[in-house]
């Protein structure tokens, strides 16, 4: 609801919340700039009778005199009938340049208070103010959501550039929104009168002295007020023996008589006068520049915000499956709660959601992450269908659901059915449905099917599941999927490299020309994601229907796409791949694999590989302009047949890519695996983890165990583990 | 521009029996171009002492900014009463606003004057920004304004 409310408000807000934004981000530097080139009044000791005596000096016309919050002095004039203002040297009293108010400012100031266009205008303007009120607070009940409650609202982001970079900057803009938004919806009543007006000038003295030509130096009255204090002051005009001085302060308003120089009446500034002009200060700056530039540089944040979520709402609703409206959580009497981290585990729930629907129940389907067992009153049974990120790490839409089922008082009388997505290729295959299902079986919530897994997105294993569901509801239940394929893109090679032939382990190193694609599919996410060694490439062969994920050796930065394949018997990708020539094409796309790339610092890496594991550390190693000290640990049959990336290797040593290469070679002379050199060199091992090291696994899985083992001896004399360093993010593995 | 075609209700000195004579006049105010915008009028009548008489008209939808039109805002001290049902919107730069209006025969060759105050926001507040005398010779005639007004005419 909240995040449908943000949306629409978003949408139709776009041209109006812009045109505010950025006009009010040009205004928000000219408290600072005023202030830069206001003469400084600072250790002078200037009192307003000192002022008004030196401006009389020069200009003995003068009508009024105005301090801006800047401290700027501006002085209005006759002079032989004609109007002047002059900006003042308070030192002097002397003018220092024609005060005129700059067209483009004025322009400015009217774009962003009224569109131009007067009152309406006005109206209009406070209408976007409020749309931004709300999408601002509203946003932040969202990222809160997002990131699984408000202890974790700075937690670090996940996800598509465009979603990630909503989210961060809203987290940075949101106070000043807020600030901004509704100090000017305040203004606004204020401007038009619906706020209580006070009157903030006192009466007009019955009587005066009728006595003029007092110097204004001499005037007791003026005297005691010092020019930081002093707002504008009009002298009375000439040869009126009626007339007074009207003085305006920082503290109120008063008049002055011309011929004893005594204060004659005066007025102190009312609570609701000094309200508004707080709340002036806080949404122009004027009087607080500093505030002023750190407002604008909010606001800055909002045509970022604009364009994301203009993206954001493009691309969810081309991916988000067609399903048909569902009733709200509160009538429901199916919850189906999605734990997904790609959208792919979306695509089933779609399915479920149309296929219950058909059935004429009343379904709800939403993220796991807004779970709220208060609203599913007249639930019947949950359904929940989850994804597993990583290593067994929660789905971005699952975000906190673990904590809020932990602290669930009342399970919900519903009973419950678990289905975990995962692929069996990796070791914590649906780990974390299978936790949320054991939490739940815990806290002693009644299940209505038995937990279940779909395996690589299996629609046969999905279908049979949907019929065990049918007949626990007592219903013909048949869902149908099939799941729709990332968008593909043609990758033509440019070199092939041979490796292995002579050790029976046939390899190529494949090197693809960079798919170009247009700034609006980018954008849109529709065009070829940039990526980085350590990501994956999905293809699928001619012939199956089955996508293959290899690890890449490169990034977009060098500008090409490259794979280390090994050709295995009877492999039909392999074989594919393998029998490419110079030119030919395939489909692939990008899967990111964010969870496996050297970590954001300057620390020691440790990279550990075998075979065709060497791709993406070879990438590491490429990537690694920085010249942190990476030392690198790879497997190989023998020194002369596959030992991959041989050229580049020399080169990245010399270069400073690379610290140190070590091999370990299982058909030489000296038989040894990697974890063999890996407890050779225990003690530099365990130097560098305790300088702060991470160590990247990447090859076949015995290998992976093997590393394991010896790194598991290695670091148990200094009290670690591989998987206390897991926990930190210090040992990870790509394992296939 | 603007057309008020009704026998003014000055204040009760001025105001007019219906029996008695007056004459349709038009005032009209043209702005300077000041480049800013719309500028607050007020016009209104003093005696031959100087002293307040009355508002003809208010140019300027916002009351809580009338205290920026110096001369009339001391005379009133703000009362709103003076400009009930006698007010418009801001005039703007290089713009004309002219009024159509009864005034009393009295009010004529007997020292009366009509005053223009002025304020443009960011911009200074002018008394007295022009002063007509109502003389019969003035009829026809124009003066110039000291800073936002250009000319005032009587017609």
């Amino acid at each position: 609801m909240l995040r449908a409310l943000h949306k629409y408000a978003g949408l139709s807000a776009t041209v109006l919340v812009l045109v505010l934004a950025l006009s009010g981000v040009a205004l928000s530097v000219l408290p600072a700039w005023e202030k830069l080139q206001a003469p400084r009044t600072g250790g002078l000791d200037l009192t307003v009778a000192d002022l008004v005596a030196r401006v009389s000096n020069h200009y003995p016309g003068v009508e009024q005199i105005r301090r801006s919050p800047s401290g700027r002095i501006t002085a209005y004039y006759f002079e032989n009938d004609l109007a002047g203002a002059v900006v003042i040297d308070p030192a002097t009293g002397k003018g220092l340049a024609n005060y005129e108010k700059s067209p483009i400012i004025r322009w400015l100031t009217s774009l962003h208070r009224s569109l131009l266009l007067g009152d309406s205008g006005r109206i209009a303007a406070a209408v976007g103010a409020a749309a931004m009120l709300f999408l601002s607070i509203s946003g932040l009940f969202l990222v809160a959501r997002r990131m699984g409650g408000w202890r974790q609202f700075f937690a670090r982001t996940r996800g598509p550039v465009a979603g990630r970079l909503h989210v961060e900057i809203g987290r940075f803009s949101a106070a000043g929104l807020i600030l901004a938004a509704s100090t000017s919806l305040f203004m606004v009543l204020n401007t038009f009168e619906i706020l209580p007006q006070e009157n903030t000038t006192p009466d007009f003295p019955s009587q005066v002295s009728g006595e003029i030509g007092l110097s204004p130096a001499s005037m007791p009255a003026l005297i005691a007020i010092p020019v930081d204090q002093l707002r504008d002051l009009s002298l009375p005009y000439a040869n009126d023996p009626t007339d007074v001085y009207t003085i305006s302060t920082d503290h109120g308003e008063g008049y002055i008589d011309q011929g004893t120089g005594k204060m004659l009446a005066w007025q102190p500034l009312g609570v609701w006068q000094t309200l508004n002009e707080t709340i002036y200060m806080l949404h122009t700056g004027q009087g607080a520049w500093a505030l002023g530039l750190l407002l604008g540089l909010m606001v800055l944040g909002v045509p970022v915000m604009v364009v994301t979520g203009v993206i954001l709402w493009w691309t969810a609703r081309r991916s988000r499956p067609k399903m048909p409206r569902g009733v709200v959580d509160h009538k429901a009497d199916t919850i189906i709660l999605v734990g997904s981290e790609s959208g792919s585990t979306w695509g089933f729930a779609g399915t479920l959601h149309a296929a219950l629907m058909a059935q004429g129940q009343k379904v709800h389907t939403s993220p796991m992450s807004r779970f709220d067992a208060k609203k599913h009153v007249h639930a019947k049974q949950v359904i929940m269908l989850v994804a597993t990120y990583g290593d067994g790490t929660t789905p971005a839409s699952a975000n906190g659901f673990l904590d809020k089922l932990d602290t669930l008082e009342t399970l919900p009388d519903a009973k419950l059915a678990v289905l975990g997505f995962g692929d069996r290729q990796f070791p914590a295959y649906c780990a974390y449905a299978k936790l949320v299902a054991e939490k739940a079986a815990e806290k002693g919530w009644a299940t209505l099917t038995e937990f279940a897994t779909v395996n690589q997105q299996s629609s046969q294993e999905f279908a049979r599941w949907g019929t065990t569901l049918g007949d626990a509801l007592g219903i013909d239940l048949e869902l149908e999927h099939s799941p729709t394929p990332p968008k593909s893109h043609q990758l033509t090679l440019i070199s092939r490299r041979e490796y292995g032939q002579e050790v029976q382990a046939p390899t190529a190193i494949l090197r693809f020309a960079l798919p170009r694609s247009r700034l609006i599919d980018r954008l849109l996410g529709k065009g070829w994601k940039s990526f980085e060694a350590g990501d994956l490439l999905g293809i699928t062969p001619q012939g199956s229907t089955v996508t293959r994920l290899y690890s890449l050796a490169s990034g977009t930065r060098d500008g090409f796409v490259e794979i280390c394949v090994k050709r295995h018997a009877n492999g039909l990708c392999s074989g594919q791949l393998t029998d490419m020539n110079i030119g030919d094409s395939i489909t692939a796309f990008i899967q990111p694999n964010p969870g496996f790339r050297p970590a954001k610092n300057k620390k020691p890496v440790i990279l550990i590989g075998a075979g065709t594991g060497i791709g993406p550390l070879a990438g590491f190693a490429r990537a690694n302009t920085q010249k942190r000290p990476m030392h690198l640990f790879f497997g190989i049959r023998h020194q002369t047949s596959d030992l991959f990336y041989d050229e580049e290797m020399a080169k990245w040593q010399g270069d400073g890519h690379l610290e140190s290469v070590n091999i370990a070679s299982s058909r030489a002379r000296e038989r040894a695996y990697v974890q063999d050199i890996l407890r050779r060199d225990a003690a530099m091992i365990a130097k560098l983890i305790k300088e702060g090291a991470q160590v990247l696994v990447c090859g076949g899985r015995e290998m992976a165990a093997g590393v394991a083992g010896a790194m598991d001896e290695i670091l148990a004399p200094h009290d670690l583990s591989p998987l206390t360093l897991k926990a930190q993010g210090r040992y990870v593995e790509d394992v296939y | 521009m603007k057309s008020l075609i009704s026998t003014l209700a000055l204040t009760a000195s001025l105001a007019l029996p219906s029996a008695v004579a007056a004459k349709n006049v038009t005032l009209t105010a043209e702005m300077r171009n000041y480049r800013g915008p719309g500028a607050y009028l007020v016009l209104y009548v003093t005696d031959a002492n100087n002293v307040y008489q009355g508002t003809v008209w208010m140019a300027g939808g916002k009351s809580k900014y009338y205290k920026h039109l110096p001369n009339w805002a001391r005379a009133t001290r703000g009362d709103l009463s003076q400009v009930a049902g006698i007010t418009g919107a801001s005039v703007g730069s290089g713009r004309k606003l002219e009024l159509n209006i009864d005034l009393s025969d009295a009010l004529f060759d007997a020292g009366y004057k009509l005053h223009i105050d002025t304020s443009v926001e960011d911009g200074r507040d002018v008394a007295n920004d022009a002063v007509l005398p109502l003389t019969s010779a003035n009829a026809g005639k124009s003066v110039r304004g000291k800073r936002y007004i250009k000319s005032f005419t009587l017609k």
